[in-house]
């Protein structure tokens, strides 16, 4: 069975490096990024927000390639907007997520993008979704994704459980994120997070000298 | 017959001095000339229910059927010209396929209901085709619940508790005015719409009809569905019981 191949960035194409995570809790999602934005070495942009919102209640997490997630995140905006406008109401996260999805798959020869969708609904409540480069589609309890994802593996799984509070999971993705920014080449500069919950969106930001620290050598 | 809209009436494209579309009017005749058409929202659900005139004793009983389904949490009642309801129920099973394709989700029945007006309306423009001769009746459950919308030839829709159309729909709307839509469950409806039908049925100018009734539901798991025939039969028995009654009282 052929394999994807991974990242090939178009001539002049910034790629995302990224760690990215989204984490469910009791009341809402977490969604949490690094900052770090590179073309080959040189980090294009130190301060990136990698957390975009696609709706009131609902963010999305990309990593790959700059230019390819923007375009996705902005039609999928687009089709959110045009779903409150005609149904009257706020759309599921499940709806984001597919439309995510839709795009992906049918343009993967030309996207390269790995995209989590996280939010709050009145149907589900939180819910966190994760769309690979081929266009798969998964619901998660959380998610991470990106360069930096491969090193913080082990501690998510020894970490996470289900039913956290607020600060249980924010003090998690920090410490996760922190951790692959930390090993990780591609990933970098602040952690930016936000709190989606039935009442809004709370953002949270550490700047760099302020990561938490672990065994340093 | 020189009708009322002399002149102004032989095109859809065409208003007449007062701001009728005539052709639109006419199209509504149609559906008041057909067999009467019910839909009630009870508490926890919608009973379509439908009188089919039975033309000739040739037909096989039970085919020819009137309820349609246009997705599983759809069903479609109308009155008026038969293969134009054909038509609109195969528009409204790709308008729903296309947004479950779309959203990986159910259609809502407003959707449904704006989709479905707005094609019809669409109808009413060009002189190169004729309006629908339908009224539709949509029963729809979805997330927020059961609803009930009707589209009417000119493309109007509204959403209702209970609503007919055809040629009894004059008394079958006084009979449904008289029940407490919200607190009946589908099951009594089932028995109330059966009743309506056979009160509004005329043995004199019509001979021989058939009840067609169908709900979406709990009791249905939510689809669409012909009613269990042991209901059906209790339902009818009913009907025909309270219909000798009211014969007695005279």
């Amino acid at each position: 069975m052929e394999v994807m191949e991974s990242a090939r960035l178009k001539p002049g194409e910034v790629n995302l490096g990224t760690t990215i995570m989204a984490v469910k809790f009791k009341e809402g999602v977490i969604v949490g990024a690094d900052s770090r934005t590179t073309t080959g070495s040189y980090i294009a942009n130190r301060v990136t927000d990698k957390l975009t919102p696609v709706h009131d209640r609902i963010f999305c997490c990309r990593s790959g390639s700059a230019a390819d997630t923007q375009a996705v995140a902005d039609i999928v905006h687009y089709y959110l907007q045009l779903y409150t406008v005609q149904e009257g109401e706020r759309p599921p996260v499940e709806t984001a997520a597919n439309l995510f999805r839709e795009l992906v798959y049918q343009n993967k020869d030309a996207l390269s993008a790995g995209i989590i969708v996280a939010g709050w609904d009145k149907y589900k409540g939180p819910s966190v979704y994760s769309i690979n480069l081929g266009g798969s589609l998964n619901e998660q309890p959380f998610s991470i994704g990106g360069s930096g994802s491969t090193y913080i593996y082990g501690f998510c799984d020894a970490n996470y459980h289900d039913g956290m509070t607020k600060e249980e999971a924010i003090k998690f993705t920090k410490q996760a994120v922190a951790l692959a920014m930390s090993r990780d080449g591609s990933s970098g500069g602040v952690i930016r997070l936000a709190v989606i919950t039935e009442e809004g969106v709370e953002r949270h930001f550490v700047p760099g000298n302020e990561l938490p620290r672990f065994w340093e050598g | 017959m020189s009708g009322i809209g002399t002149g102004y009436d032989l095109s859809a494209s065409t208003y007449s001095p007062d701001g009728r579309i005539f052709q639109v009017e006419y199209a509504h005749k149609a559906v008041d000339n057909s067999g009467t058409a019910i839909g009630i929202r009870a508490k926890d659900g919608v009973v379509l229910a439908v009188e089919k005139l039975v033309q000739s004793k040739l037909l096989v009983p039970g085919s020819n059927k009137r309820l349609m389904t246009a997705d599983r949490h759809i069903g479609v009642a109308t009155a008026g010209l038969l293969p134009d309801a054909r038509h609109l129920v195969n528009r409204a099973r790709e308008e729903a396929q296309n947004y479950r394709d779309f959203y990986r989700a159910p259609i809502p029945g407003k959707m449904i209901a704006d989709r479905l007006g707005g094609y019809v309306q669409a109808y009413t423009l060009y002189s190169s085709m004729r309006p629908f001769g339908v009224s539709t009746i949509l029963g729809t459950v979805d997330r927020s619940g059961p609803a009930l919308y009707m589209i009417e030839p000119s493309g109007v829709y509204y959403g209702y508790h209970g609503c007919a159309v055809g040629k009894g729909k004059q008394v079958a709307k006084t009979e449904i005015e008289k029940l407490k839509l919200t607190h009946l469950t589908c099951r009594e409806a089932v028995k109330e719409a059966a009743r309506i039908i056979y009160v509004v049925h005329d043995d004199v100018k019509d001979k021989e009809f058939e009840l067609e009734i169908s709900w979406v539901c709990e009791e249905s798991k939510g689809r669409h569905e012909f009613v269990p025939k042991d209901l059906v039969a209790e339902a009818e028995r009913l009907a025909k019981a309270s219909l000798e009654d009211e014969m007695d009282e005279d």
